[in-house]
């Protein structure tokens, strides 16, 4: 309390060299990348299995790879993004399928066009994801509690309605509609690419990917998304809004999960209602795998894809090597683990002072 | 540094007009009132400091003038109009920004992603239009340089930077985006005596451009440093409200400390 106030003169902020700016290394930089982890343990996986397993190494064995992939892929690049925004999504897998019954059966029971269920559901889906939404902004409880309600919710309305409407647990097929055709040449069509044929569900992967990207690097809206899972006061003080980037997010996830659900429902003309348990942590898995933080703030859409990639490898790879599939959810655990690990590192290094 | 400060400031901002001012304004979460009675006058080229110990209501008057909670009871008017803000951003249109001790950045985002959070420049104004990064780099870059802020690198993230730093940045920030009035809540609070030297620095230059500038502390040696006015709350009450003419680091210090039940305390504990 005796500290000589008038002679504590603060110190010039500026230092006799000058402000000198340097590059951060470039391994600094590229260890700073939320993938560089998942991009490694790809890299390893991918070896292993082209080493161990002759079939793995067929160009139909890369495509059956990339397809096992978008259908985990896809949701799973939601699900990253709601995790950057610092929140996360367990009525996802179940979601799938609602969307996938609400237009079967839509379609199905009123002996409408195949694009009426497939246009209802998508409304129905958003729907779903913006009441998620509303609920977290409006309650302010863990987004844990308020999905963890919707996914039972879902699980029992899947089986309940289904039952109603159709007498036993799964759809009626679908492939005599109206627009069954066209609608299946969009959603789960077969590409050819020359070299070999890919699902159309893997192009849409890589371009939903490629647009998430985007969106997060180089927008307004996911400078937002990195502001509000990384500090939510701070965020809304400068004035982002943040339920609107909440509630957009939970329906980001919700478009995916319908885009997946109408692949499913197309791939297959019909749909079991119990499907999709189990898979909400699988996509929250492969969000962390590729890099994003359980507590926000930091992801990337990349990252999400090669997560996806690394498990497509292991469930295809795993049969190509001829060992028991059950070996799966052990993998998934382990590598959930190691994933977590890197990240902690990732995180700390990166807000260590220099 | 001032030079720069000034480029940003307001044309309008003259010395002494004032820019926010309240009276009897209070604030009641349900049954408890957290602050009561106060009037508070912010006059551009000024700083006005309220000090106060824990829980004596700094917080509150911070959050009713930067519109996270909206005020129960009296008036606030800024640049003579009465208002009642329902969010931050419309404090922030009105040109008053907050600059906050704990969460004025987001740590794990870059610097110059920092700088231009929730005023984002753009090529275009269609939704998910792409960002004007090249040039949001470039002027944060200089800003921060012109304003003898040292950043190694513009790209790296914000939680890498010193604590200090960091309060400059969001300083730079607000004053960049045109604040008429400037709200730092206890800027000094977590830094050492070099770092708060810095933002001390820096507050007396917005000061000297002209802006308003309401600074929160529980360090009366920082405070008398800057302050032009100072305001000492107690329980939510306004205690001492005096210009700089009128007060004594000595009386100011002894107030803050708790003054006649400090005088008690010592009495009773004496050996």
């Amino acid at each position: 309390m005796s500290t000589p106030v008038a002679t504590q003169s603060p110190p010039t902020p500026s230092s006799p060299d000058g402000p000198v700016r340097v590059q951060r290394s470039l391994g600094a930089r590229v260890l700073g990348r939320p993938e560089i982890g998942a991009f490694a343990a790809a890299v390893v996986i991918f070896v292993f299995f082209f080493v161990i397993a002759p079939p793995f190494r067929t160009v139909e064995a890369l495509s059956t790879v990339l397809y096992s992939a978008s259908t985990i892929g896809i949701v799973a690049l939601g699900v990253a993004l709601l995790m950057i925004g610092g929140e996360f999504d367990l009525s996802s897998g179940v979601a799938v399928t609602t969307s996938a019954l609400a237009s079967a059966m839509l379609s199905y029971q009123l002996s409408l066009n195949v694009w009426v269920g497939v246009i209802v559901s998508l409304v129905i889906s958003l729907a779903i994801g913006a009441l998620n939404g509303w609920l977290l902004v409006k309650t302010k409880l863990p987004s844990f509690l308020i999905t963890l309600s919707t996914f039972f919710v879902l699980q029992g309305v899947n089986l309940g309605v289904t039952k109603l409407v159709t007498g036993t647990v799964a759809t009626t097929n679908i492939d005599q509609l109206d627009g069954f055709d066209s609608a299946k040449a969009i959603f789960a069509g077969d590409i050819p690419l020359g070299f070999m044929t890919v699902k159309a569900s893997v192009v849409w992967w890589l371009v939903f990917v490629a647009v998430a990207s985007w969106i997060l690097l180089r927008t307004r809206t996911g400078n937002w998304i990195f502001a509000v899972g990384g500090n939510q006061d701070s965020a809304r003080a400068v004035g982002v809004p943040v339920a609107k980037v909440k509630i957009g997010l939970f329906m980001g996830v919700a478009f995916m999960a319908w885009f997946l659900g109408q692949h499913l429902l197309l791939n297959f003309s019909t749909v079991q209602a119990g499907l999709g348990v189990g898979n909400e942590l699988i996509y929250i898995v492969a969000a962390v795998v590729g890099g994003a933080l359980l507590t926000g703030g930091f992801g990337s859409a990349i990252g999400a894809a090669i997560g996806a990639f690394i498990f497509g490898m292991t469930t295809q790879g795993i049969v190509y090597a001829g060992w028991d599939p059950n070996w799966f959810k052990t993998f998934l655990g382990v590598m959930l683990l190691l994933a977590v690990l890197v990240n902690l590192y990732v995180k700390n290094s990166a807000s260590k002072r220099t | 540094m001032t030079d720069t400060i000034a480029e940003h400031a307001s044309a309008d901002l003259t010395a002494g007009t004032p820019l926010v001012a309240m009276s009897g304004v209070g604030k009641a979460y349900g049954a408890i009132r957290a602050l009561e009675g106060v009037d508070l006058t912010v006059r551009a080229g000024e700083v006005t400091c309220v000090l106060g110990d824990n829980g004596a209501g700094k917080s509150t008057l911070i959050k009713i003038m930067s519109g996270l909670h909206p005020h129960s009871e009296g008036t606030l008017t800024v640049d003579g109009k009465e208002v009642r803000f329902g969010s931050p951003r419309e404090s922030l249109d009105r040109g008053i920004a907050t600059v906050y001790q704990d969460l004025a950045v987001v740590s794990l985002m870059e610097v110059w992603r920092n700088f231009f959070l929730g005023s984002e420049l753009r090529k275009g104004r269609f939704p998910l239009a792409p960002l004007d990064i090249p040039r949001m780099r470039e002027i944060a870059d200089t800003e921060l340089k012109k304003m003898g802020i040292h950043v190694k690198d513009i790209n790296q993230p914000i939680g890498t930077l010193s604590g200090g730093q960091r309060q400059c940045v969001a300083i730079a920030r607000a004053v960049y985006f045109g604040a008429r009035v400037l709200i730092l809540d206890e800027p000094t609070a977590a830094l050492g005596v070099k770092q708060s030297g810095v933002v001390l620095k820096y507050t007396a230059a917005a000061r000297d451009a002209g802006l308003g500038v309401v600074f929160i502390t529980h360090n009366p040696h920082h405070a008398y440093m800057v302050g032009d006015h100072f305001i000492i709350l107690k329980l939510g009450r306004r205690v001492l409200d005096r210009t700089r003419a009128e007060v004594s680091l000595e009386e100011l210090t002894g107030e803050m400390a708790g003054g006649q039940e400090l005088a008690e305390l010592s009495h009773e504990l004496q050996r």
